[in-house]
């Protein structure tokens, strides 16, 4: 029975005690450590959120970096190409104008060429009917005995004179 | 706390205290005037309260410590004394200004229609005052750091009792109060686990005091939870208690079956902390020096390497038993004050727990 027969004294101790240890622990140690606790908790997950907040924004950074290069590659084959279309085209032009030059002037030479042909058979012309007078002139003055012999010559000569 | 470990708890109590018992029984004065008696008697001695701090006996010389005599009495106001004034040189109890130690450790008055309160520092609150020393050189050590480094990882014994710190906040009082309401109850929380703990793991020292074994204490702690719960208790607590909801009529009127149950029901909840505690440990206390004892029952030496075994491994057990029995009454506790402080609704008695996990 003495063993479970709560004693005065030590009750009353007890609960003093209790209630200053309660008092000073609650106030001294209890309260700094859980708020203690508490902030340092919330300081890593603001850490980790900050984090990962960074990492968001660098593979945002990341991704609008591959779209600037990737702009700039299609803008760059952009202005190659009409490069090399203009470069085409202004070769196709002169091409052209060379063309229409070129035959331009075998168009005149050939009309140059014409022209003088025509001078020149002009001119033997005029020679042949000179030659002929001529011819018609010797035959003239040589004796006209003949009229046959007269005949074959001047077919003999008309022969010689065809036109060149 | 589920069934099962509920009833594992109260099974490992009822052998210890069947042990307790029958180890008690050769201490029954009558008794103890056999041989086995006298070479058991120190057992019950030390898981008892006493006024002079007992260290050894060399002999017939007894090497004790004096504690101061403390009583209070009607009329005639605070009596000091040392409890070495009620010991002779042979170490035999004297009369004393009046008043005298019993054979059963307690002070009493020679005129005993005189009215007074034995409030000695005994053994025990020796005990306690050390006890309360470390833990306040421990935490307030501990909370300095806290202060001066809040947000540096800790460090020595900080990064020891962190983990049980932030166990208590996060396995026991979060769960079971609830996410709300936990903080209000922190403080209570703590003080009483370290206490237990501490106390607990003071008790196994050689030659120390069985404190928490003591049924004093326990009680007191037991009243601490048990004024906490009643009255930071809600109305949806009482109205729980005296008119149970989701009850058949019948078993609240004409005859109050339901209340009556439940009324007692507050009532076992700190009972049944301080018995647990107080078993617990004085069962412990009373195996390891049975275990001791053994070696002067049987006078072999051959003994001696059984006993140190056993002892050896039932103080491991102990120190298990130390932390277990620290964390039942701080996680009951909980509880209590977790079923004190709930929201209920009428809805989820009728319908159902569906609405209280939605």
């Amino acid at each position: 029975m003495e063993l479970i027969t709560p004693a005065f004294g030590l009750i009353f101790w007890q609960t003093i005690i209790f209630l200053f240890v309660l008092l000073v622990l609650g106030k001294f140690a209890w309260k700094p450590i859980l708020s203690a606790l508490k902030d340092r908790e919330q300081s890593i997950e603001e850490a980790l959120q900050s984090a990962e907040k960074a990492k968001e924004e660098m593979a945002n950074l990341v991704a609008e970096n591959d779209k600037m290069i990737k702009e700039a590659r299609i803008e760059r084959d952009k202005i190659l190409k009409e490069a090399a279309n203009m470069a085409e085209e202004i070769r196709q032009e002169a091409r052209n104008e060379a063309k229409v030059i070129g035959d331009k002037m075998i168009e005149d030479a050939r009309a140059m060429i014409e022209s003088e042909k025509n001078e020149a058979i002009k001119q033997i012309r005029n020679q042949v009917a000179e030659l002929s007078l001529q011819i018609t002139e010797k035959l003239l003055k040589k004796n006209l005995s003949g009229d046959k012999k007269q005949q074959e010559l001047i077919k003999d000569y008309m022969k010689d004179i065809k036109l060149n | 706390m589920n069934n099962s470990s509920g009833v594992g708890i109260k099974k490992s109590i009822f052998y210890k205290l069947l042990l307790a018992i029958l180890l008690m029984v050769p201490s029954v004065p009558g008794v103890a005037a056999s041989e086995e008696g006298n070479k058991t008697s120190f057992i019950m001695h030390h898981v008892q309260d006493a006024h002079e701090w007992h260290l050894f006996t060399y002999g017939h010389t007894h090497v004790s410590i004096p504690l101061p005599v403390i009583i209070y009495e009607k009329g005639a106001g605070l009596h000091f004394y040392m409890s070495s004034d009620f010991f002779d040189e042979e170490h035999n109890k004297i009369e004393h200004d009046g008043f005298y130690i019993d054979d059963h450790e307690h002070l009493k008055a020679t005129d005993e229609s005189r009215e007074f309160y034995d409030i000695s520092i005994t053994k025990n609150v020796a005990s306690l005052f050390i006890s309360v020393i470390l833990l306040f050189w421990v935490f307030l050590s501990v909370a300095k750091r806290y202060k001066q480094n809040p947000l540096s990882p800790p460090k020595g014994l900080q990064s020891a009792l962190e983990p049980i710190i932030i166990f208590i906040r996060d396995e026991i009082a979060r769960p079971n109060i609830g996410e709300k309401k936990y903080e209000k109850f922190m403080p209570y929380l703590l003080s009483i686990f370290f206490f237990i703990w501490f106390n607990n793991l003071l008790g196994l020292l050689p030659g120390a005091a069985n404190l928490t074994g003591n049924i004093a204490v326990t009680m007191t702690l037991a009243l601490f939870t048990f004024v906490i719960t009643n009255v930071s208790g809600t109305k949806d607590y009482w109205k729980h208690i005296f008119n149970t909801p989701g009850v058949p009529w019948w078993l609240k009127i004409p005859v109050p079956l339901m209340p009556v149950v439940e009324f007692i029901g507050i009532l076992t909840k700190p009972f049944s902390l301080m018995v647990r505690l107080f078993a617990n440990i004085t069962a412990g206390h009373i195996i390891i020096m049975s275990l001791i004892a053994l070696v002067f029952i049987f006078e072999s030496v051959y003994i001696g390497p059984l006993s140190v075994f056993f002892g050896l491994f039932m103080n491991m057990v102990e120190l298990l038993v130390a932390f277990i029995q620290a964390f039942v009454f701080t996680l009951l506790s909980a509880i209590y004050f977790g079923l004190a402080v709930e929201e209920h609704h009428e809805e989820e008695h009728s319908e159902g727990l569906e609405k209280a996990s939605a």
